[in-house]
């Protein structure tokens, strides 16, 4: 944690960064901070509770915009961070960033190419209680099933915490926010929250990076995290890993499966 | 105020009576890690371990989607069909804590704002609160803090507090008494005990007199800019909180035929007061943590008279970025 | 309102005539279905309403037509999303739905003996034409009566016979004129800027009220030029346009500070202006 508070207390005194968004201590969990000087650095803590994906606020113009940022990301969010540089929302000279790793380690990746490598490098963090979850749900009859996700999602009121904790969706209006057409119900309802997720889950495909945030910030408790874990998984056995070449809902390939058209 | 004692098999016997009789009752359920009010059919599936259920009950009068009429197309002419009233079955919510009860006042003050608003004030005319007084709290508890307290009756019709192996059970209103007086051999007389043992001691956090002193005259402050900063903009506090009762009205249109639905929605979202010329009057998320506050505790009680806020906490605890409401309000009133 | 009556429950209208009045823009004359409900429907100049595509929802414009004219109430709308653009696909006889009147109102009585000066842009002039007709439809407690009004091109320019009629009045001073580049060959009017064309106007402030409505950049300009001709904050109007669902003071969405545009609004003279935090 020292090392982490000096290393960002450092970028500050070089005059390399304007900010850092990091983790401070907060009522119960750690939860995100802004911090805007050297002083202020000694605020930042690190830890295995440090679960939210930090990556989302790097597209939040009112918060970054024309700034140098300094960032702490864990496995998940470097993850979204290079996602996120695909997509042409970044730019390399203005981020320091600072890879946590879940030993305590940190390490200074400096540029797109270093953060590829480190995620490459780097075992993922296991999600053992998610693949149990997964492997409960696919043994499910598809009534089971469908049961299991009407009673889940039925609680769902739209308030879009998951929306707004996802690093990908920084869209400045969504496609729930769309009228015309009205794509999907704008009112909590059963068969609409449906949609929504289902939309929400599509246009992750190939750009999640299963860091969980999702259901983390669901504040009813609904699982949603489950089904873009288990879309990632899907993602990667048809179409392989994810490239920089665009998001598999994006691009085509002549080889890509085409199993789902009947 | 009448004061009475209930043992808690006879509550669970009154409660499974009053739903065989038609009343439908809402009450907290577990599940997992989260507890939140349902309609229940049997009285074992009520759970009272929580500390604050997810929600407010607040859905009982102001439902999260809401048929407000509907309406028939045919040949360019147009039939409505108003609000139905009578299909809005008697409810009894039990198990609410007293910040919950507090809360319908709040929303009727909102609701009844010089136009009375149907929906609303019919289901409230068939709902009947029993509060059950907190005898745990947690760090996001603050009702101390703005004027409440874990025994409070404001708000309630009864007010049961745990004692021993029952409740004191105060008879508030005449709503109250009708729904005690239905079944009075369940009841027994008054035990005659300071209910103030049996309370939370929930700590008061911050000087409202200092907060209201200041809130109001700090609209240009750069404090709503540093708290809100790691605030993410979606619509959690205002949706699990009970008093919030910001809505959006839509068309759910079938065909020919349809219904205007109102459903909730959230001061915290970047669209909810964008123009449809794209002018946004709350364009950053700053101006919207402030009117959040502002609303709750200097234009509510300018307007209406009523507080906000009622320091259950919810929207700290539902928070995926710990926006920790009572901690915003201590900094605000030791400015 | 009765206590049992449904704020929500819109009046059902007949369309009983369309105007385009320019491209995307149309003046919709409404008539209540309910007769009784006309008969007792009473508003004033400044007041707005809930408009109803059945199917679509509902989309918030002033009155645009003067209480002085009995029967019917006009709104003019530009389609723009999609509640304005299905009510634009309606026809003459067909049903909409009305929730009204909503809002506070010019000070008309107030302004008995003063001259008017009116400014408007685009759009705009629909909420002032409601308060042009009524103070020409009781011209004689009125003083001089201007109209200042300008849109982006000729084409543009709505309630065109009307402008045409206030021209031909004696009793009205109008100019109208249009951006640079949106005029055509035989326009007669004036070329530039509503807040140039106000400067070289040169109103008089003397006992006159100025009524200001157009697009926020347009008001941003025209105050500074008011200020410089010697308008002082008391005798400077307007009408806000924020978003709205339900107009009751209810729905969470419009209010400015602790100020409620559905109810403490729509019009605020310059001075209530001035006290609103810069938040609309």
């Amino acid at each position: 944690m020292d090392e982490l508070r000096n290393r960002a207390k450092e970028l500050f005194e070089k005059g390399e960064i304007d900010i850092f968004i990091g983790y401070e201590q907060g009522t119960r969990n750690p939860r995100p901070i802004f911090v805007g000087n050297a002083e202020d650095t000694q605020k930042l803590v690190f830890n295995d509770k440090c679960t939210g994906n930090l990556a989302v606020y790097l597209t939040r113009k009112d918060l970054v915009k024309g700034k140098r940022v300094g960032i702490s990301a864990s496995y998940y969010a470097l993850k979204s961070i290079v996602q996120l540089f695909v997509e042409n929302q970044l730019k390399e000279e203005n981020l320091k960033i600072f890879g946590l790793a879940n030993d305590g380690k940190i390490e200074a990746l400096n540029s797109l190419d270093e953060i590829k490598h480190y995620i490459k490098d780097t075992p993922p963090p296991p999600k053992l209680e998610d693949d149990e979850l997964i492997k409960q749900i696919d043994a499910m009859s598809s009534a089971e099933r469908w049961a299991f996700w009407s009673d889940e999602l039925s609680k769902c009121f739209k308030c879009y915490a998951c929306r707004a904790a996802c690093p990908m969706c920084y869209c400045t209006k969504c496609i729930v926010e769309v009228n015309r057409p009205q794509w999907i119900q704008p009112w909590a309802s059963t068969l609409g929250n449906m949609e929504w997720q289902i939309n929400r889950v599509m246009h992750m495909a190939g750009r999640c990076s299963d860091c969980g945030s999702c259901s983390t910030a669901c504040p009813i408790g609904i699982p949603i995290h489950l089904l873009t874990h288990k879309m990632s998984e899907t993602v990667k056995a048809n179409f392989g890993d994810p490239s920089d070449k665009g998001n598999v809902l994006s691009t085509f390939k002549p080889e890509d499966k085409e199993s789902f058209i009947l | 105020m009448e004061k009475k004692y209930i043992s808690h098999n006879s509550l669970m016997n009154w409660l499974t009576k009053l739903n065989d009789e038609g009343s439908q009752i809402y009450a907290p359920v577990a599940k997992g890690d989260k507890t939140d009010y349902k309609q229940i059919t049997s009285v074992e599936e009520i759970s009272m371990d929580h500390i604050q259920t997810t929600q407010s009950a607040k859905a009982v009068a102001f439902p999260r989607t809401e048929k407000l009429f509907s309406y028939k197309k045919e040949n360019g002419d147009v039939t409505l069909q108003n609000f139905e009233t009578t299909s809005i079955p008697e409810t009894v919510v039990f198990g609410i804590h007293p910040c919950d009860a507090a809360g319908f006042k709040p929303l009727s003050g909102i609701f009844n704002w010089d136009t009375p608003d149907l929906p609303f004030n019919e289901r409230m005319k068939r709902t009947t609160l029993i509060a059950v007084s907190c005898t745990q709290c947690d760090e996001f508890c603050f009702c101390t803090s703005v004027n409440g307290s874990p025994g409070n009756t404001a708000g309630s019709d009864i007010l049961l507090t745990p004692v021993k192996d029952g409740y004191l059970a105060e008879i508030i209103t005449e709503k109250g008494e009708n729904l005690a007086d239905k079944h009075s051999t369940f009841f027994e007389a008054d035990p005659n005990i300071n209910k103030e043992e049996y309370l939370a001691k929930v700590p008061v956090q911050f000087s409202l007199e200092e907060l209201n002193k200041k809130i109001s005259n700090m609209f240009e402050s750069p404090v709503w800019k540093q708290q809100s900063e790691r605030c993410l903009g979606c619509g959690a506090c205002a949706y699990v909180c009970p008093t919030c009762a910001c809505f959006d009205i839509q068309e759910d249109a079938h065909g020919s035929s349809g219904n205007r639905l109102r459903c909730w929605d959230a001061c915290g979202f970047s669209l909810f007061t964008m123009h449809t010329s794209g002018h946004n009057p709350r364009e950053v998320q700053s101006q919207r943590w402030r009117q959040r506050l502002l609303h709750k505790f200097s234009y509510m009680p300018e307007r209406i008279s009523v507080r906000g806020c009622t320091g259950c906490g919810r929207c700290s605890r539902a928070c995926p970025v710990d926006m920790n409401i009572a901690e915003h309000l201590t900094e605000i009133a030791s400015l | 309102m009765m206590d049992n009556s449904n704020i929500y429950l819109p009046h059902l209208m007949t369309i009983e005539k369309i105007t385009q009045e320019a491209p995307g823009v149309k003046t919709f004359r409404l008539k209540f279905k309910d007769e009784e409900a006309g008969n007792n429907f009473e508003f004033k100049a400044g007041q707005f309403g809930e408009y109803s595509a059945f199917g679509e929802g509902e989309s918030t414009f002033c009155i645009a037509s003067s209480p002085t004219r009995k029967g019917y109430i006009e709104c003019t709308f530009r389609e723009t999303g999609k509640v304005t653009s299905a009510l634009a696909k309606l026809e003459e006889g067909q049903t909409m739905g009305f929730r009204g009147p909503f809002g506070n109102t010019f000070p008309m009585d107030e302004w008995k003996g003063k001259n008017l000066l009116f400014i408007a842009g685009g759009i705009a002039l629909p909420p002032m034409r409601c308060v042009i007709w009524n103070a020409l439809d009781t011209r004689e407690n009125f003083g001089d009566v201007s109209i200042l009004y300008g849109a982006k091109s000729v084409a543009d320019l709505v309630y065109k016979h009307e402008l045409k009629e206030w021209d031909e009045r004696p009793d009205v001073r109008l100019a109208t004129t249009v951006d640079p580049g949106g005029e055509t060959s035989d326009w007669k009017g004036e070329v530039g800027f509503v807040p140039s064309v106000l400067e070289k106007m040169n109103p008089s402030p003397e006992n006159t009220v100025a009524i200001v409505c157009g697009p926020p950049i347009m008001i941003k300009f025209t105050f500074p030029v008011l200020e410089k001709l010697g308008f002082t904050d008391e005798n400077i109007y307007t009408t806000l346009e924020n978003r709205m669902k339900c107009g009751v003071g209810k729905c969470g969405r419009c209010n400015v500070g602790s100020q409620y545009v559905c109810k403490d609004g729509p019009v605020f003279s310059k001075v209530e202006l001035e006290a609103l935090p810069a938040e609309y």
